[in-house]
């Protein structure tokens, strides 16, 4: 049985994980370089509890069900997770019932542990959040994780599962044949039995391929700002804002690496591309963000980035089998909290493959998975230890976030390793610190092209044309 | 009588210098603070030169290129054709720091030579 | 593993201090260099231009460090290259790793801080627009054109005109590539004025002062580049933009101290500089562990990085040849207005020597102006100057016997 996933970002490498439990033949089609290269790696990469979504819906139940799986997952797999807890900040005396209506969703939705606390009682846990508030909503059980990790950490299991990814490889039309699908691909054409849509911000091009009931994916455009490695200790929780008639607010939060970050803003546009930040993006989420802490560095900022969430109108999960399309199913309109929820739409989607096509469990899937070594958080006798192992592990390449020769090589190494600047970033951190690449860049070039046995001049930041290098030095000369 | 105005790059002081040249070519230059300014003004005005650096290639060496400069000032209008002439050259592994790698580069008479050492690979 | 004296980086303020401290009779002096070689930046800094003042004539920055290197050598410096630090610790002992040793660590009688600086990214700067391959920090440009030996672009427009930016444009315009503007957000450059005549001027190349960048376009390379005026908010003046079709943007804004070990160790730090705040010895909170060069704060020449130095390297030897000297009343020095940080913090009349070179940096540009200092009421200098600017760093000299016995606060002011 032929399963073919198009798009390896977090949806489709959790299902990829899902389905290599069992005896399908699994290709994942991705248009980009490398996984997780679109919606899910400029996104908030929190664990939502799952007070938010509204009870019943699919959303609800993945979110809360994600939520449970992500701390086993994260040992299984081996990738950061933290369950540093969140709250909803109320500013306003008169909008404190609604933080009850909140309280009272979320344990529609089995949502475990909500409280609600007087504003002295937050800053009893968190001194720095802003006097301004009055009362709010605690939830324990949000996490934050790394989604980049998390992504990869999925592609690479299933990929060692048995999982076949095919990068740089756009789906460009889908044909109903005999009984199953025939992809067109800026590749060539593949088969399959079954097709899962989770195309991220396309996924209603894809669906619209096959379905007579067309879909409408727009993209909701969230700028996010990071905050150097001092900063993230400034508070331990996630931050919210409680939604008012002003807006959704923005949170403030710890990355599980110590950064701290501030975002999203939330603008629908038209172009599935279009991840520029903007003056007046950053402008307005660094306001809204010092609503919520008291002191707010704003010239502690390292980076910005810009994600685009695959906002559908429905405002819920798009997961089945498309109207009038046997065999092809979406996972589609996977907004927040996607990254939150992939791990349950994972089984879930499985679970309908299952339903359509039911194959026999893999005896031999190995479900556990050893993450690159981290030189920054290792004790000094670990890491003399891993040195005698490999001396790589003593060269410093990235010295913002203390990355290193033997990291970089074991990231490009791997199942699905890294073939790009990006790729190495995500894998490894390097590039990530204070500094942005600025030191390490030349060095990773040198060493991606070496050890794939390419020319400096082809190493690309991110696939296609985003090389670093565009000649020899006097080339240009006339 | 012509003025010129200029800053001095004989060092990294930039003194802003007034320079009055006379009917007899006689040079008056007011705001250098050192003699060099002197000099610069009276060169600069009259056959600019600059020190050109830049980077040569080399065979089989632990780096792929050594950084070079020309032995002395060259005639501004002549920087051009140095870095042109540098393009077709290459030297092998090992190079000595102060080694000659063109005599009369670009036919200005100055020789260029490296500014490192590079070793073997 | 032991030792007198370790320096944490073989760049040009480590070189010249570990040189120091040898002559000032310290026995065994020892590197800890994270590179592969000893030079540090100078080694990709291939322009001429150093050491008119060091050695009185016009060096590149590879003959400069190789001075340095071989001076080192003489006087029995000794050097691990491919060595990085991980931390210091308050009673100064020192752990690295390298490849041969794995996590070692050392006990030194003094430590000297000389890890330099490094540029500020641009997420720093909050340009908006896409993120696309093709911006740089004018230093990784430099690394790949001077050291790889290979073009970053072909077509390039230059944020920043500090030094590092302004000696870009013109090695890129030598390599063939076209520089098409270097835009500067302030009314002023950061870099010197000799740099902006010899690599903007001389190759035409426009330097757009009060400009700066309020876009990138471009999905994976970059393709091009917005530049717009900016009022005297630094905000842009919607209406002004210039479109440039590119494919590099380097950014050249500023340096920034590297100072994580410094943070870890728990060195009392400036918020102006970034940098260790030190007394009149160069030394840090902490005692017996000193600060020179780009590390302390960001000089302009290299000359002055090795002269800091060499009085960090003399100052670490004395402290572990005498130990701690006993400790009076030190004089507090005050960057009044338009000085934004002296280096020196304080300085002890009792443990000064005969003199002490204050630097410092101004917040503006100031013509024809005078560098003042005080002492309480007292003025003890009134230096005419024709200008001062933020880009150049500015030097007093006190000596001993102005100072002696004296308490208070030490103020330095940009006056008339």
């Amino acid at each position: 049985m032929k399963v073919i996933v198009i798009g390896a970002g977090v949806t489709g490498c959790a299902i990829a994980r899902e389905l290599c439990r069992s005896q399908y033949e699994v290709t994942v089609l991705e248009k980009a370089s490398d996984l997780c290269e679109g919606t899910s790696k400029a996104n908030s990469g929190i664990v939502h509890a799952g007070f938010d979504a509204v009870p019943g819906s699919l959303m609800a139940r993945l979110n809360v069900r994600g939520s449970e799986l992500m701390e086993p997952l994260s040992r299984e797999l081996d990738f950061a997770y933290r369950r540093n807890g969140a709250f909803v900040l109320c500013f306003e005396k008169e909008n404190e019932p609604r933080l009850q209506e909140l309280k009272e969703r979320g344990e529609k939705n089995g949502v475990k542990g909500l409280r609600i606390l007087t504003g002295d009682e937050v800053r009893a846990m968190e001194p720095q959040v802003s006097d301004k508030v009055t009362a709010a909503l605690r939830a324990p059980t949000s996490g934050i994780v790394c989604p980049f990790e998390l992504t990869i950490a999925l592609g690479e299991n299933a990929a060692v599962n048995g999982a076949d990814f095919r990068f740089n490889t756009a789906v460009t039309g889908i044909r109903r044949k005999d009984n199953g699908w025939t992809l067109e691909t800026s590749k060539g054409e593949f088969e399959a039995d079954i097709v899962i849509n989770a195309a991220g911000v396309y996924a209603d091009r894809i669906h619209n391929m096959v379905s007579e009931e067309k879909m409408e994916i727009i993209p909701r455009k969230g700028e996010y700002c990071l905050m150097d490695k001092k900063l993230g200790g400034l508070v331990d929780s996630t931050l919210f804002q409680l939604p008012t008639q002003y807006g959704k607010g923005v949170l403030v939060t710890p990355t599980v690496h110590g950064n701290l970050m501030v975002g999203p803003t939330a603008v629908d546009i038209p172009d599935k591309e279009n991840t520029a930040t903007t003056a007046e993006g950053m402008a307005e989420l660094l306001q809204r963000g010092a609503k919520s802490v008291k002191n707010l560095p704003l010239n502690q900022i390292i980076t910005s980035f810009t994600g685009l969430r695959a906002h559908e109108s429905h405002d819920d999960f798009i997961i089945g089998e498309a109207a009038g399309a046997p065999g092809f199913i979406d996972a589609a309109g996977i907004a927040s909290p996607g990254l939150s929820s992939a791990p349950a739409i994972g089984e879930y989607v499985a679970e309908i493959v299952q339903s359509i096509a039911p194959a026999e469990k893999k005896e031999n899937f190995i479900g556990a998975r050893t993450g690159i070594p981290h030189v920054a958080g290792m004790s000094p006798e670990a890491l003399h230890a891993l040195i005698e192992k490999d001396p790589a592990f003593a060269n410093v390449i990235c010295r913002c976030e203390r990355v290193t020769e033997g990291e970089i090589l074991a990231a490009i190494h791997r199942p699905l390793g890294a073939t790009t600047l990006d790729g190495v970033k995500r894998r490894t951190r390097a590039g990530m610190g204070r500094c942005q690449a600025g030191f390490c860049s030349p060095s990773v070039v040198e060493i991606l092209a070496r050890e794939l046995g390419k020319d400096p001049g082809e190493i690309t930041k991110a696939g296609g044309e985003s090389r670093f290098i565009t000649g020899y030095d006097k080339e240009g000369l006339a | 009588m012509k003025e010129h105005d200029l800053i001095c790059i004989g060092c990294p002081m930039g003194c802003n210098m007034h320079v009055t040249i006379d009917e007899e070519g006689v040079f008056t230059v007011t705001g250098n603070t050192c003699p060099n300014g002197e000099r610069y003004a009276k060169t600069e005005l009259t056959k600019p030169q600059r020190q050109v650096t830049s980077t040569v290639r080399v065979l089989g060496g632990a780096l792929d290129v050594v950084p070079v400069k020309t032995a002395a000032p060259v005639p501004k209008e002549k920087i051009f054709d140095c870095v042109r002439a540098m393009k077709g050259l290459a030297v092998p592994a090992p190079v000595d720091l102060g080694q000659v790698l063109s005599e009369n580069l670009a036919d200005t008479g100055v020789d260029l030579i490296a500014t490192k050492a590079v070793g073997r690979k | 593993m032991k030792t007198q004296i370790v320096i944490i980086g073989g760049g040009p303020a480590g070189l010249a201090a570990a040189v120091s401290a040898r002559k000032a009779g310290a026995e065994k002096v020892l590197i800890l260099e994270r590179s592969g070689e000893l030079g540090g930046i100078l080694n990709q800094c291939i322009h001429n231009g150093f050491g008119l003042h060091r050695f009185k004539e016009e060096l590149t920055g590879p003959e400069y460090a190789a001075r340095f290197i071989q001076m080192a050598k003489e006087a029995g410096v000794e050097a691990m290259t491919n060595t990085t630090v991980i931390s210091v610790s308050p009673d100064r002992s020192v752990t690295a790793m390298s490849r041969e040793k794995g996590v070692f660590t050392v006990e030194a009688g003094a430590v000297i801080l000389a890890m330099g600086c490094r540029e500020r990214p641009r997420g720093a700067l909050r340009i908006p627009g896409l993120r696309p391959a093709g911006i740089y920090s004018a230093g990784t440009a430099q690394k790949f054109v001077n050291v790889l030996g290979r073009m970053p672009g072909k077509r390039v427009v230059i944020l920043g005109s500090g030094d590092i930016g302004l000696i870009m444009a013109r090695r890129m315009t030598l390599e063939g590539a076209k520089v098409l503007a270097v835009a500067e957000l302030m009314p002023y450059s950061g870099g010197l004025k000799r740099n902006i005549v010899q690599c903007l001027d001389d190759y035409g190349i426009p330097l757009l002062l009060s400009h700066t960048v309020v876009d990138i376009r471009g999905k994976e390379r970059v393709e091009g580049v917005t530049v717009a005026r900016v009022d005297d908010k630094l905000k842009p003046i919607p209406g002004t933009e210039i479109e440039y079709d590119c494919d590099t943007l380097l950014l050249s804004c500023g340096l920034i101290p590297e100072n994580e070990l410094s943070y870890d160790l728990g060195c009392e730090l400036s918020p102006v500089t970034s940098g260790p705040r030190v007394n009149e010895r160069l030394e840090t909170s902490i005692p017996g562990v000193f600060a020179c060069g780009n590390v302390l704060h960001v000089h302009d020449l290299v000359d002055y990085v090795s002269e800091e130095a060499e009085a960090a390297g003399a100052a670490a030897a004395a402290f572990v040849l005498q130990g701690e000297l006993p400790a009076g009343e030190p004089l507090r020095l005050v960057a009044a207005s338009g000085v934004r940080y002296t280096v020196p913090s304080t300085i002890d009349p009792g443990r000064m020597g005969e003199t002490q070179t204050v630097r410092f940096r101004v917040g503006n540009v100031y013509k024809d102006c005078r560098v003042a200092v005080y002492l309480g009421e007292e003025r003890l200098r009134y230096i005419k100057k024709r200008i001062v600017t933020p880009g150049e760093m500015e030097q007093v000299i006190l000596k001993k016997s102005e100072l002696s016995g004296k308490t208070g606060e030490l103020r330095f002011a940009i006056e008339g």
